[in-house]
Order: structure tokens, then C-alpha cells, then sequence
């Protein structure tokens, strides 16, 4: 018999709010998150914009000594796993250790420590650099370290695919419980690229909005006006979970996981192909999984991220895979309008904001969306969000390296 | 400072411990908590400190809190 596998647990923290509850407030009411960045000193930058966690303590969340061993990325991912798991009520619930398991994944990985341990290095000898720095850097700790504070001895490991990151480790994650490898999943992604070499590196691609003087609507998906992404920081997290394990003890189910499509450009190392070629297959891949068709998608969480080539690409691609008259009559938004990109953190918050939509029968919007590009000419939910029933959402999430992913989630 | 609150503040900082926890007998795998490569971390930062290197010989046999004090003042440091 197939197994069926539900969300039961979330947990985030962003730079729109510190769990899930605010994050999603702020998403509902278009509240940005963007902001001047003050990690580093970014003067020398031509962007100086960025979605920071706005206050971040870990001393609030771990002790000293953890904080100190753990790279940003790993505390965020600690933050958000730890409220994802008590929310399920798996933490008391006696299930077995063996039978749980960690996939988050990370875009960049550990390089708040890369950097300081480089400089370190090269100032004081090779000599000095910590025993922690290749625990702290590497992009599977945060699944590692979650997994020793939470006692989840099950399948554990990471995705690695850019801005699909999470997108990814969900698609793993669901198929490793319909395999029967676990009965659940902690999965999702962890990011914390604001550093000289992150945001230098994607200053020098271009890729970023030079918006500097407006932060709050500088994210601007599907917009005619927008000038690149703006990168953030965060985590998030979803416990997944088979269907029956779930009913068995009761647990809140929120939405289940229908299907996955994953698919690869396999045509530029940052551009998406052509009329969005490789996305529009990852949709169709995602409904053929669920076994449903283009008619019953309500809202299409959009990857979005406020770039030429993505925005107009997606735009393509949706129709492509729906057919123009549905796409027309679906709702699309992009809450990266509020975010920022989280990068690998972005799939799993996305995915959230998916199943609350459905919880709550509202959509939240594109909400710095002033004026349409004449490319991108779909209901991209503008400015304010929109109550309306919805049953089925497709979650996009496009990663540099030319991966697709596409979640279909349901209401239960 | 004297050398012993030195070493004491080094503990403390790094293993996250109380001073009042930092006895000349503390053991740091059995007392104060620390894994080996916290103490790979924490001989780094005494060689740091006390300018001085402490070879993985001799790094090896320090198991205690006095061990330490021990050896950094029969190597010179602090004085």
C-alpha cells in the first residue's frame, strides 16, 4: 500500500520573524523584512541591502559553549528544528529514535567560519587555525548537529542545489518515507550567507538589487522595475511525516505532501533555460506524482526572486506546464517580496507559507508588485493578500547549477 | 592577574564552565565536559596566551587543571 506522508511540524526563523506564527503575519501583511546590513560593514559593496535575522541572539537559544561551536547557518537550523519538533508533539510522543530522520540542507554552508578562520590563517599560520573549523564550515552539520539534540538516529544527510536547496531535501525527504527508510523526517534548509565573500561574490554576478536607499520595496518580483534579488538569511524546517504514524498518536496534521518533480536545465550554470524549459518539467513532473491535474492547482508559490531571467522564465514556464488559460486563472505570488532570498532556507519557508495558505484560506502577496513587467502578465497576487479557499499548491524552487524542484502540497 | 586566574578565565571562556568549577584537580574530559578537540582549541589558546608551544607530546599528558599550571610555570610563562 502507498504510504501517504503529512506535515505535522514547522519551524522558522527570518528575517520577517523569529517563528512561524510571525513569519507568517509579516508574509500576510506584506511587512519586509530588508533592510541596511549591519553583520558587516557594507560600504565597499554596491549592495548594501540584505534580509538579515534582525537581533539574532544564540545565547537566547543555546548555551555559550554550543553557540561557539556552531556556525550561523547550524544555529539557525537549530532554532527552527527545535519549534518544527515541538509543534509535531513528537518530542514526547516515545517513537522510535531509529525511525527519525534530518535532511537539511545548506546553499553555501559554513562561511561566517570559512572566512574568519582563512584570515586567522593567513595572519597568524595554518598552525592556528580552530579543530572546529572543518565541523563548523561543512554543509551537513546542520543535520548532524540537529540530530544530537534531538536523538534522531534515522537516514541523515544534506542537499546541496543553490536556491533548490530545501526544495530538494523536502523531495528526498518525502520519498524516503514512501520508501519506508523512516516513518519522519525533519527537513528544510539553513542558510547564513552575509558575509564579504557572500555578498561580494553575488555582487560581482549582478545579481543583486542595488535598491540601497529602498531596502523595504527593493525585492520586487514580476515587477518591470526590479533590479536583482536581495539575499537574506534564516531557516526553516517541516516535519514530515507518514500518514498512519501520524494518525496513530493523533498528531496535527496540516497539509500532506502530494508529489515532487525534479528536474535539471542542463543548459547554463546560472541562467534558466529557454521559455523556463526545465521548470515547466518540474511542474509537471510535481502534478503527475500527485496525480492531479493543472484544474485543481489554487496557488503556485513562485520561486520569484526578482530577476529578469527568473521572473520572466517562471512566467513561461507556468504556462507552459498549466496551459496559458489556467495559468491565468491560478494565483502566483512571491513572498521573497517580503523575505529577501533566504537561498538554501528559501524552498522550506515557501513551503510553509504554502500549507498555511491552505490552513488559513488566505494567499499572501507579491507585496511590493507596483507595476507588472509586460513579460510577466499573470494574477500575481499584488500588494495585499487575498482570502480565497485553497486545496492545492505548487511550491517552485530553481537553484544556480540548473535544478528544479517542484512540491505539490494538499490539503488532508 | 596571576597565572592561575589567567588559565581560569581561558577555561571558562572556552568550555562554558563556572569558575568556581576550575579546581587545580578538575579533569577536563571527566569534570569539565571538554571533548578532545576542545582541548586541542584550549592548548592553543594557553600558546597563545602564555607565548609559548606546547608539542602534542606534551600536550597529551596535561589532563588537569593543575597539570597545566604546572607546566606553564616550568616553562617560564607568566613570570
Amino acid at each position: 500500500m502507498k504510504r501517504r506522508v503529512v506535515v505535522t511540524g514547522m519551524g522558522a526563523i527570518a528575517p520577517i520573524g523569529l517563528n512561524v506564527a510571525e513569519c507568517w503575519s509579516s508574509a500576510v501583511a506584506g511587512r519586509s523584512g530588508l533592510g541596511r546590513i549591519t553583520l558587516i560593514d557594507p560600504e565597499p559593496f554596491t549592495t548594501r541591502i540584505a534580509g538579515e535575522v534582525w537581533g539574532f541572539d544564540p545565547g537566547k537559544y543555546m548555551d555559550r559553549k554550543l553557540a561557539a561551536r556552531t556556525d550561523r547557518y547550524t544555529q539557525f537550523a537549530l532554532v527552527a528544528s527545535k519549534e518544527a519538533f515541538e509543534s509535531s508533539g513528537l518530542k514526547d510522543s516515545g517513537m522510535d529514535p531509529t525511525r527519525l530522520g534530518v535532511i537539511i540542507g545548506t546553499g553555501i554552508g559554513g562561511i561566517t567560519t570559512w572566512e574568519a578562520e582563512h584570515i586567522k590563517a593567513l595572519e597568524k599560520g595554518p598552525d592556528r587555525i580552530s579543530p572546529f573549523f572543518c565541523p563548523m564550515m561543512i554543509g551537513n552539520m546542520a543535520s548532524g548537529r540537529v540530530a544530537i539534540e534531538l536523538n534522531a538516529k534515522g537516514v541523515n544527510f544534506a542537499t546541496v542545489t543553490a536556491c533548490a536547496t530545501s526544495g530538494h531535501a523536502i523531495a528526498t525527504a518525502f520519498d524516503c518515507i514512501r520508501l519506508g527508510r523512516a516513518d519522519a523526517i525533519l527537513a528544510g534548509g539553513a542558510e547564513a550567507p552575509i558575509t564579504m565573500m557572500g555578498l561580494g561574490g553575488f555582487c560581482s554576478l549582478k545579481a543583486l538589487s542595488t535598491r540601497n536607499d529602498d531596502p523595504k520595496t527593493a525585492s520586487r518580483p514580476f515587477d518591470r522595475d526590479r533590479d536583482g534579488f536581495v539575499m537574506a538569511e534564516g531557516a526553516a524546517i517541516v516535519v514530515l511525516e507518514e500518514y498512519e504514524h501520524a494518525a496513530r498518536r493523533g498528531a496535527p496534521m496540516l497539509a500532506e505532501l502530494l508529489g515532487a518533480g525534479m528536474t535539471c536545465d542542463a543548459f547554463h550554470i546560472t541562467a534558466p533555460a529557454e521559455g523556463g524549459e526545465g521548470s515547466a518539467r518540474a511542474m509537471v513532473e510535481a502534478m503527475k506524482d500527485a496525480g492531479i491535474t493543472p484544474e485543481q492547482v489554487d496557488y503556485i508559490n513562485a520561486h520569484g526572486t526578482s530577476t529578469e531571467l527568473n521572473d520572466t522564465g517562471e512566467t513561461a514556464a507556468i504556462k507552459t506546464a498549466l496551459g496559458e488559460g489556467r495559468a491565468r486563472r491560478i494565483m502566483v505570488s512571491s513572498t521573497k517580496s517580503v523575505t529577501g532570498h533566504m537561498l538554501g532556507a528559501a524552498g522550506s519557508i515557501e513551503m510553509i507559507f504554502s500549507v498555511l495558505a491552505i490552513r488559513d484560506g488566505v494567499v499572501p502577496p507579491t507585496a511590493t508588485l507596483e507595476n507588472p513587467d509586460p513579460l510577466c502578465d499573470l494574477d500575481y497576487v499584488p500588494k495585499v493578500a487575498r482570502q480565497a479557499r485553497v486545496d492545492i499548491v505548487l511550491s517552485n524552487s530553481f537553484g544556480f547549477g540548473g535544478h528544479n524542484v517542484c512540491l505539490a502540497i494538499g490539503r488532508v | 592577574m596571576s597565572l592561575e586566574s589567567r588559565v581560569t578565565e581561558i577555561i571558562v571562556n572556552k568550555l562554558g564552565v563556572k569558575p568556581e568549577e576550575v579546581t587545580p584537580e578538575a579533569g577536563f574530559q571527566p569534570d569539565l565536559g571538554a571533548d578532545s578537540l576542545d582541548l586541542v582549541e584550549l592548548m592553543m589558546d594557553f600558546e597563545d596566551s602564555f607565548k609559548l608551544k606546547i608539542s602534542d607530546e606534551d600536550s597529551s599528558s596535561l589532563k588537569t587543571v593543575g597539570d597545566v599550571i604546572a607546566y606553564l610555570k616550568n616553562h617560564g610563562a607568566g613570570e
